[in-house]
């Protein structure tokens, strides 16, 4: 076996979540990822956050980068986060938001449980090292 | 028993995808864990969807598990998508076609990279269907990596193979004819409402008929063919026709769903021939002989490995080879010596 297979590899999910049709920040992150050695699987669009749930729980992710665009991400996340609580998802998942957060929104989305907010203007490396030096540790 | 097992046994989703993850990283005491779940083993069907990229597989397998479960059985589905050579990153993509059976517990499914392997499969799959099979799945659905002619590794881990071949696909079925015509189980020509899916479909036949031609050919006469096939001797009561599986064709749209129950059904005809002729337990028995040959080159390289760090290294062999004082063959004898001297010492 070889020395990469043994190093564990990072699994991501980008969950693009509500009636939100901009992908290409989605995309970009997701190949962003790719070429820094992630694993990464793509929602597609208009997920409910049900669908990203269970996605999260059943890829069992790394990292769950959110990208919301619509402004809906004080209903949305909520949802997300009380799914993965359910299936005892929440502690080791690195939650991740992308898009256009609100200053004032900000805490409360944090509050919840959500490790960081990337707004226009993240560099990719930013994001990439973030991942890198913040996802969880797995028993 | 570790407690991830007995989650996964009493059906927790997080433990299974743990367990998964474990397999998939070959974490430390993941053999441990493997080894826990082969006990629960053995009642799942396990069917491998491979085909050309773009063939419709990703569609095709949430229809079919869509439908399964309408039947009220409960469905795992391992997808493998290629990874990146030069990065190991991977972008699973086949989530997306999964629209049938979002929210629906009940179907697992996991993205899996083929992390650098070639033939179509990651190593870990084999393992991954364990525990799918442990937690209790009726039917575990493996989509390939999109194959091209040399992709047949499904066949060491699927009861049944499907191979999707795409309309108007005439060249493409002539380059499939020795790797992946030889493991179908039964084809697929979806996409049917396209032009040349009827061309397609009398290309195949063509070549099914042609390879039964040569396989009675190459075994001498009529009625070797079923005895050959079938070792392990059940074949007493049964005659020539229920013995023999020629794979059938079956035209599906998987956008619609159309040939969905053809397919399920044809499928379910190759469970029951498996099982009837007795091939089920012949592939049973030469998968796990593989599987523990695997291991045993794995263990004994790691062994051997062990060895040469311990007298400094390969490279100094090497040298020496390459300053003709020793030969490679030499090398290979000195260093296999004191693993030799064991098993002597034991079996005397």
């Amino acid at each position: 076996m070889s020395e990469a297979q043994e190093q564990r590899t990072i699994r991501c999910l980008v969950g693009k979540v509500g009636l939100d049709g901009h992908d290409r920040g989605a995309h970009v992150i997701a190949r962003a990822f790719r070429d820094a050695g992630f694993e990464v699987i793509y929602s597609g669009l208009h997920k409910a956050p049900d669908e990203i749930v269970q996605a999260t729980v059943q890829e069992d992710v790394d990292v769950l980068g959110i990208s919301i665009l619509s402004g809906a991400h004080s209903t949305l996340v909520p949802k997300i986060m009380d799914g993965l609580e359910e299936y005892g998802a929440k502690e080791d998942t690195l939650i991740l938001v992308g898009g256009i957060i609100p200053e004032e929104d900000r805490d409360e989305l944090l509050d919840l449980g959500v490790a960081h907010i990337f707004g226009p203007g993240a560099s990719m490396d930013e994001i990439v090292d973030f991942v890198r030096e913040n996802a969880p540790e797995r028993r | 028993m570790s407690r991830l097992i007995d989650d996964l046994l009493d059906g927790d989703h997080r433990a299974l995808a743990r367990t998964i993850t474990k397999i998939e990283d070959r974490a430390p005491g993941y053999r441990d864990l493997v080894s826990q779940l082969h006990d629960h083993t053995g009642d799942a069907d396990v069917i491998g969807i491979t085909g050309s990229p773009g063939a419709g597989k990703s569609t095709l397998v949430d229809k079919m598990a869509e439908e399964y479960r309408n039947r009220g059985l409960t469905v795992g589905v391992i997808a493998i998508d290629p990874s990146s050579p030069f990065t190991g990153g991977a972008v699973l993509g086949d989530r997306i076609r999964m629209a049938s059976n979002t929210g629906d517990m009940d179907v697992f499914f996991r993205s899996m990279s083929a992390r650098g392997t070639l033939g179509g499969l990651s190593t870990a799959t084999t393992d991954a269907v364990k525990a799918l099979d442990a937690f209790g799945k009726d039917k575990i659905i493996i989509e390939t990596v999109g194959a091209g002619q040399n992709e047949v590794d499904i066949v060491r881990t699927a009861d049944t193979v499907a191979v999707l071949v795409p309309p108007a696909s005439g060249d493409d079925v002539q380059m499939l004819k020795a790797g992946i015509l030889e493991i179908a189980d039964l084809f697929v020509v979806n996409k049917a409402d396209l032009d040349g899916a009827n061309r397609t479909v009398q290309e195949l036949r063509e070549m099914i008929e042609m390879r039964r031609d040569e396989l009675a050919v190459a075994t001498g006469h009529h009625g070797t063919v079923e005895k050959t096939g079938d070792e392990s001797g059940t074949n007493d009561a049964t005659d020539d026709d229920t013995l023999s599986w020629s794979p059938p064709i079956v035209e599906t749209v998987a956008k619609r769903g159309d040939g969905l129950d053809e397919l399920l059904s044809v499928l379910a005809d190759h469970r029951e021939y498996l099982v009837e002729s007795g091939r089920l337990e012949t592939k049973a028995r030469d998968r796990y002989a593989a599987e523990i040959r695997t291991l045993l080159r794995e263990d004994t390289a790691d062994l051997l490995a062990a060895e040469i760090e311990e007298r400094g290294g390969l490279d100094q062999f090497v040298d020496r080879v390459l300053d003709r004082e020793t030969d490679p063959y030499a090398v290979a004898d000195e260093l296999l010596g004191p693993i030799e001297e064991c098993i002597e010492e034991h079996s005397g």
